[in-house]
């Protein structure tokens, strides 16, 4: 093979529901692996927050749009020599086709390295995938498309009922469904044919299990399956979805080997190089298959499988997309044998969706053949009761474990109906009724879960009904802790406390032991620093390190904590592995590069708990914890770890918690005589209407205790507020709401900042595009501020002087402003990392957790930071998901939505923004325009914006009074009727027929009849695709942008010639 | 029920097998599934099988077409934890029920992965399975309570004790069982050949047939100087020979070469091994405590695999003559499938031979 001198890698952009964290630790590892063989690299990927786009690790960054314009222009200046499509998930992989389909690296001799760009197509195309697996006798999925009920009937004739169908080109499964007979079938699809021109009749899997195998292939034919996984959820609810289980655990020898063969035989006749996976259906009552799908490039699956194993996939893959074979690479655990073998075990591993849908309204909580999900965990150990309780309380979602909790949020009423049609709380659902004592039988048949894992799920409640009836005694525990039962299971069952439990577990010597992953089951000596926790097993693996100082990750992804907190905790990892700490990293999270095999010297794959960190931390007797660098999970731990006696590197938790009680810190604020919202704390509905009335509406609530939806809303009228009082809150005089003044028209700035002993090291004042009532992490940001006066700044700083000073901070924090007329008060301070932590970090040149780091380590950090005097401009924009999440209105309010974000440099604001919202997936508007403002104050402000928009040649579109509003101050515009209506044009007719690729939408209230409309359209732009945007001030600077920015000149400039710039 | 190891080690666990005592050597294999297959595998012959993948009897035991052979051959079974439920459509009793019936003891409730670790440190070591926790007590065991299978002659107890034919193809195979897998001989049956197996020390060599295969089988490959003996003469003929595992060390033994034990052996479904003539690794299946030193090999012999991980040889092959074993399990069963093909150039070459 020709040698390799630069290669584009292209990222995945940012976060979304499908396309994680994953693809950070699948770009990282690339990188890596290129540039130990001395090849360039060049990365595109827009999303800042990734440990990928760090310095020091491509040779040159570009933070764009990963579309055909820019990576044009990229390989234009770059001219690399190959192009690595398999590391950012499906949208490097698309971008790669598009760009081998126009010619484009044909002409720039752009080398694709690894799979080649006919085998992608292969798995991609379903005919051609269909086709190339009956060439060699592999069976799939029978499936048939049809365009005609006599078509439709033929087919599901020849595959025989029941069958699945489900409409052609319909969005989120639309129609889709199993039909049992012809007639069925008729009437069914006279529905479907009226909204879709063609259905797929499909054979019926429901049921099947799920098997995957991770499969790697060099380019001289070695190949070898990595891992195989088993979903416990059978077909019909999508991988992502699913719990899943590796190795497989109902599959015997001759299944699992009769799968993995089928496997390589597939991957090499399809032509595979590097890494891919692949999907079975698995008939449970006949063994007969069926491959579902072949993903060739890293996925979600094998970052799991790698994480599962120990084994570095997309390291490997990396290095035999360059030519390597597998047999010339060492396996990087053992360090001694080679790569090319398949992990053994001597271990279980369970991954368990983490779904957020509670955060949005109307949201469908029933999960299938689409995924939801915005993260996952993943448990290690011996038994698979212990891995599944485990794993529930890694989600950080207030469960104690499988049953026995401490609150009452896990109880399922109608369980049956939640077994049958599941949603996300299905697992407690199960333990409902494992408790009701519903046989393993009758719940298998319901859920088509296998009989192995719900009996094993029996064990565990049949152990918690023992515990609550006898004495506490060795065996008992022990027991108990076999399979998976926390310290808070055991007291909350024996109406003791945790402390008291782990007191007497101690003293009866009850103790976990610590085991490694080593890829090969003990069969080697290992020098492997993966480790984990069992209480199955009676010999620890390691013995405690020395100078050691412990970081706790960020556990699951969920909307507000992604992985911004990775690429933090990853930074603490290198300045600690600087200054000659042992690293210990604690995290629950296969998505993430802080669990990445060589980031520390000690990986704990572990539950981010109390208990937990506590033995880990008496086990290694470490200098200290950093807790701040990993977002809301570890900062929670802080108090109860430091009353326990744990050092806390950084703030002192007392004063972090200062910080973190709202009572507390507004009194505090009070003295500091810092300006804030009037606020008010209450104990009644009576009492909360009463107050809000004072305060005058709209007002913010916000309760001290979440039963379920929003922890935060924004309330205009009584009657909202008490419905929401009533749905989302448990007010007591235990669990108070603090009710205050929602300032609306105000804007909102933030500071991201270091300090240590309570002096402002370095600081990153940010401004948000929109006014405040967008949640910081779903508002568009600019680096250095824009419209903010200079005495707003100084301002700001002062008052952060202040309260870093009355904090005493050491290390990273932020704080929030509101910014109205020249008047600033302070909404929240987090004595933490921010989500901004990246973004300020890298725009300004200034790695703000490596500065954070070595003040928690005491050392001096003073400096001359210059953060404001910048030559370009930096905007940060969120990464929506809402075509994913069924249901959900995608309008911004207080409470967070997106599930990432991205950001680009630009010589203008103008330029930034618009680079930053094509990057989250916004698309320039070429012809037809469709605007509806609500309230008088969004059309009377937005005017000015919209004369522009006149100007330039678009076609407008408004509903009825933004029409009117438009054409009486002489706006030519065609009015649309809205859909309630039934006159036409009505908005309906023109989504559905007339081309709009831009959709203005500004809603006039969160609350109220008058909304539904809205809400049709702003769904139908998010399930039809269209550009969609809901915010004023989003849609004022867009258009002024637009109108300023001819788009062929959004410049493609690496991150290195933007600071140089800066520099000069 | 416990583990006494002769280094004087006690694992303490749960009994699920048969309540009788049991010794041997004690052995680990890191495969995670094949309970069954590796049970029924008679190369484990007076071997305490250690599984080092923790949850074991998940999909039950089904009907013994799928066995390796008749019955368990293991002395006994070790592991992390037995699951009492088992679920699978092909199971007819669980893992328990086929243990209790087989009258072979085994332990639930042990640490695997420190005891193989133990293993791997030590080498492999001679144990006892106690039924009776009332012994220990009693008396100290002593070392005549360790038995070392591998003094014994295990070949002789496993083969079969006179010639069977299967098939009627035209091609004649001589399988000599010193503890044939039953796959070893559904992988040789086609419709071109007829499988003539026959016990380890049955002299073949005056029959007519087309070639020799010689199967796995437990114990120290010195002991079968038969096998050896008749071998020697079989190789006058020039017919194909295919020796697998034992039959290797066996093969080797013939030519000259010398064998000897492995600290802890190979036993595993994930043994990479290269092909030293086309630089292929394949992923093998492996259950064995000796191997051919490659040193001692005749000059008209040479290494056809060798084992990716630690270099041992994995296979060898005659540099004129059409005589190859591999080390491994081509048969699979329990493990992976990669290494099929060898059988299909073994019944080439048999029908090459015939049909010039």
């Amino acid at each position: 093979m020709e040698k390799v001198e630069k290669v584009l890698l292209l990222g995945s952009g940012g976060l979304k529901i499908g396309q994680a964290g994953e693809f950070d630790y699948s770009g990282t590892q690339a990188i890596k692996a290129l540039k130990e063989e001395g090849v360039r690299v060049v990365l595109m990927n827009p999303n800042i927050a990734t440990v990928q786009t760090d310095e020091g690790l491509a040779d040159a960054v570009y933070l764009l749009p990963l579309t055909l314009q820019f990576a044009l222009q990229v390989i234009k200046k770059e001219r690399p020599d190959a192009i690595l499509l398999g590391f950012g998930g499906q949208t490097a992989l698309n971008l790669g086709l598009e760009l081998q389909e126009k010619g484009i690296l044909t002409k720039y001799k752009v080398r694709v390295l690894g799979t080649p760009v006919s085998v992608i197509r292969d798995t991609e195309d379903r005919e051609l995938f269909v086709k190339r697996l009956q060439e060699i006798g592999v069976k799939t999925a029978r499936s048939f498309a049809a365009r005609s009920i006599a078509d439709a009937q033929k087919a599901a004739q020849k595959i025989g009922y029941p069958i699945m169908v489900r409409a052609g080109f319909a969005l989120g499964g639309l129609g889709s469904g199993i039909i049992r007979t012809p007639a069925e079938l008729s009437q069914r699809l006279t529905e479907i044919f009226k909204s879709s021109p063609q259905v797929l009749i499909e054979e019926d899997l429901c049921g099947w299990k799920e098997v995957e195998y991770e499969i790697v292939r060099d380019c001289a034919d070695n190949c070898i399956s990595v891992c195989n996984m088993e979903n416990i959820d059978p077909m019909g609810i999508h991988t992502g979805e699913s719990i899943v289980v590796a190795p497989s655990q109902t599959l015997s020898n001759e299944e699992y080997h009769r799968l993995r063969e089928i496997a390589i035989k597939t991957i090499r006749h399809l032509g595979v190089v590097g890494e891919c996976n692949i999907q079975y259906a698995l008939n449970p009552k006949t063994g007969d298959y069926r491959v579902i799908e072949v993903n060739a490039r890293l996925s979600r699956s094998s970052a799991l499988a790698s994480k599962a194993t120990g084994y570095p996939l997309a390291f490997i893959a990396a290095k035999l997309a360059l030519g390597f074979t597998l047999p010339e690479l060492k396996n990087s655990v053992t360090k001694t044998t080679t790569a090319c073998f398949e992990p053994a075990l001597d271990y279980i591993v369970l991954k368990m969706p983490r779904w957020d849908l509670t955060k949005f309204e109307n949201a469908i909580t029933q999960i299938g053949t689409e995924m939801k999900s915005v993260g996952e965990v993943m448990a290690i150990g011996r038994s698979f009761e212990e891995v599944l309780q485990k794993a529930i309380r890694m989600l950080s979602i207030g469960a104690d474990g499988f049953t026995a909790h401490k609150n009452g949020n896990f109880r399922i009423p109608h369980y049956m109906d939640e077994i049958k049609h599941p949603t996300t709380r299905r697992i407690f659902a199960l333990a409902e009724a494992l408790r009701a004592g519903v046989s393993t039988k009758k719940i298998s048949t319901a859920s088509g879960i296998d009989p192995w894992f719900l009996e094993k799920m029996q064990n565990i409640i049949l152990c918690a009904k023992k515990i609550s009836r006898s004495h506490l005694d060795r065996k008992t525990i022990l027991g108990a802790k076999k399979l998976g039962f926390s310290d808070i299971q055991i007291a909350t069952l024996t109406k003791s406390t945790e402390d008291r439990v782990r007191k007497e577990r101690k003293r009866l010597k009850v103790l976990p032991v610590i085991k490694q992953i080593d890829t090969l089951a003990g069969e080697f000596p290992a020098q492997t620093n993966y480790l984990y926790i069992t209480y199955n097993g009676t010999k620890s693996d390691v013995v405690h390190g020395k100078n050691s100082v412990v970081v706790l990750g960020s556990g699951p992804y969920c909307i507000g904590s992604s992985v911004e907190f990775d690429w933090s905790s990853v930074q603490v990892l290198k300045t600690l592995a600087e200054n000659k700490y042992e690293t210990i990293m604690i995290n629950s999270n296969p998505e993430t590069v802080s669990t990445d095999y060589d980031m520390s010297n000690r990986l704990y794959f572990e539950e981010l708990s109390l208990e937990r960190v506590l033995d880990i931390y008496e086990f290694e007797k470490p200098k200290g914890v950093v807790i701040s660098t990993g977002g809301q999970i570890p900062n929670n731990l802080a108090l109860p770890l430091h009353s326990r006696g744990v050092k806390i590197l950084g703030t002192s938790p007392k004063n972090i918690d200062r910080a973190e009680d709202r009572h507390t810190f507004s009194k505090l604020l009070d003295r500091l005589a810092i300006d804030q919202p009037a606020w008010v704390e209450l104990t009644t509905h009576k009492a909360a209407a009463k107050a809000a009335l004072k305060l005058g509406y709209p007002v913010l609530v916000r309760p001290s205790y979440v039963l379920s939806g929003s922890a935060m809303s924004v309330a205009y009228d009584e009657p909202s507020l008490l419905r929401y009082l009533k749905k989302a809150v448990d007010i007591s005089t235990e669990h108070p709401v603090v009710i205050s003044k929602f300032i609306e028209n105000a804007r909102e700035i933030e500071i991201d900042g270091v300090a240590s002993h309570g002096k402002l090291v370095i600081y990153a004042i940010t401004e948000h595009v929109e006014n405040a009532g967008t949640h910081s992490g779903d508002a568009t940001v600019v680096l250095p501020p824009q419209r903010t006066y200079l005495e707003t700044i100084r301002r700001a700083k002062h008052v952060t002087k202040g309260i870093v000073k009355e904090l005493q901070i050491t290390g990273p924090f932020n704080i929030q402003f509101l910014a109205k007329e020249n008047h600033l008060q302070v909404i929240e301070c987090n004595v933490r990392a921010s989500r901004s932590f990246p973004f300020v970090s890298k725009v300004t040149g200034y790695n703000f957790i490596d500065i954070a780091t070595r003040a928690m380590l005491k050392e001096d950090v003073s400096g001359d930071y210059r953060t404001l005097e910048l030559d370009f401009v930096a905007v940060k924009s969120p990464q929506f998901s809402y075509a994913r999440i069924k249901g959900a209105d995608p309008v911004s309010n207080v409470e967070m939505a997106s599930t990432g974000e991205v950001a680009c440099f630009g010589d203008s604001f103008a330029e930034a923004l618009i680079k930053s919202m094509l990057s989250a997936g916004f698309r320039l508007p070429k012809k037809n325009i469709l605007i509806s403002l609500g309230k008088e104050e969004n059309k009377v402000k937005l005017l000015p914006a919209l004369r522009e928009l006149a100007k330039m040649n678009f076609k407008l579109f408004a509903t009825e009074h933004t029409a009117d509003f438009m054409r009486e101050n002489g706006i030519e515009c065609e009015k649309v009727y809205k859909i309630g209506t039934k006159k036409e044009p009505s908005v309906g007719s023109l989504l559905d027929n007339d081309g709009i690729d831009l959709i203005i939408n500004i809603p006039g209230r969160n609350f109220g009849r008058e909304a539904a409309d809205g809400y049709i359209i702003r769904r139908k732009a998010v399930d039809m695709n269209i550009p969609l945007i809901t915010n004023r001030q989003l849609a004022e600077s867009f258009i002024v942008a637009f109108s300023e920015m001819n788009p062929a000149q959004l410049k493609s400039e690496s991150v290195s010639m933007y600071r140089n710039k800066s520099e000069v | 029920m416990k583990l006494t190891l002769k280094d004087g080690t006690v694992f303490e666990g749960k009994s699920f097998g048969a309540n009788v005592p049991a010794a041997g050597e004690v052995v680990f294999n890191t495969g995670m599934v094949g309970y069954v297959e590796s049970l029924s595998d008679p190369s484990y012959t007076g071997q305490i099988l250690v599984l080092s993948y923790p949850l074991v009897g998940n999909y039950g035991v089904p009907d013994k077409g799928f066995f390796e052979s008749a019955k368990i051959h293991a002395a006994g079974l070790v592991v992390a934890e037995y699951s009492e439920n088992y679920s699978h459509h092909a199971a007819r009793e669980s893992l328990s029920e086929w243990l209790k019936r087989s009258k072979v003891p085994a332990i639930t409730g042990i640490d695997t992965r420190a005891l193989t670790q133990k293993l791997r440190e030590h080498g492999i070591m001679l144990g006892v399975l106690d039924a009776n926790p009332a012994n220990a007590v009693r008396r100290r065991l002593t070392a005549l309570d360790f038995v070392d299978p591998n003094e014994e002659n295990l070949v002789a107890q496993v083969s079969i004790k006179k010639p069977e034919t299967y098939g009627d193809g035209p091609a004649t195979i001589v399988l000599v069982d010193c503890g044939a897998k039953e796959n070893i001989l559904r992988s040789l049956m086609r419709p071109e050949t007829k499988v003539v197996r026959v016990p380890w020390d049955y002299d073949f060599t005056n029959d007519t047939y087309d070639g020799i295969v010689i199967s796995n089988g437990p114990g120290d490959p010195q002991q079968c100087e038969e096998t050896i003996a008749n071998l020697r003469r079989a190789m006058i003929s020039n017919k194909p020979i295919l020796g697998i595992c034992l039959g290797t060390q066996l093969l080797a033994l013939t030519a000259g070469a010398t064998t000897y034990k492995l600290k802890y052996g190979h036993r595993s479904q994930n043994q990479p091994c290269i092909d030293t003539e086309t630089h292929r690794c394949y992923i093998t299946s492996q259950n064995h405590g000796y191997a051919v030193d490659a040193k001692s090999l005749p000059a008209d012999w040479k290494v056809w695999f060798t084992n990716a991980n630690d270099g041992s040889v994995e296979g060898i092959k005659h540099r004129t003559k059409p005589w190859r074993a591999v080390q491994f399990h081509p048969e699979a069963s329990p493990g992976p499938t990669d290494t099929a093909w060898i059988f299909d150039d073994f019944v080439l070459n048999i029908k090459g031979l015939r049909n010039p």
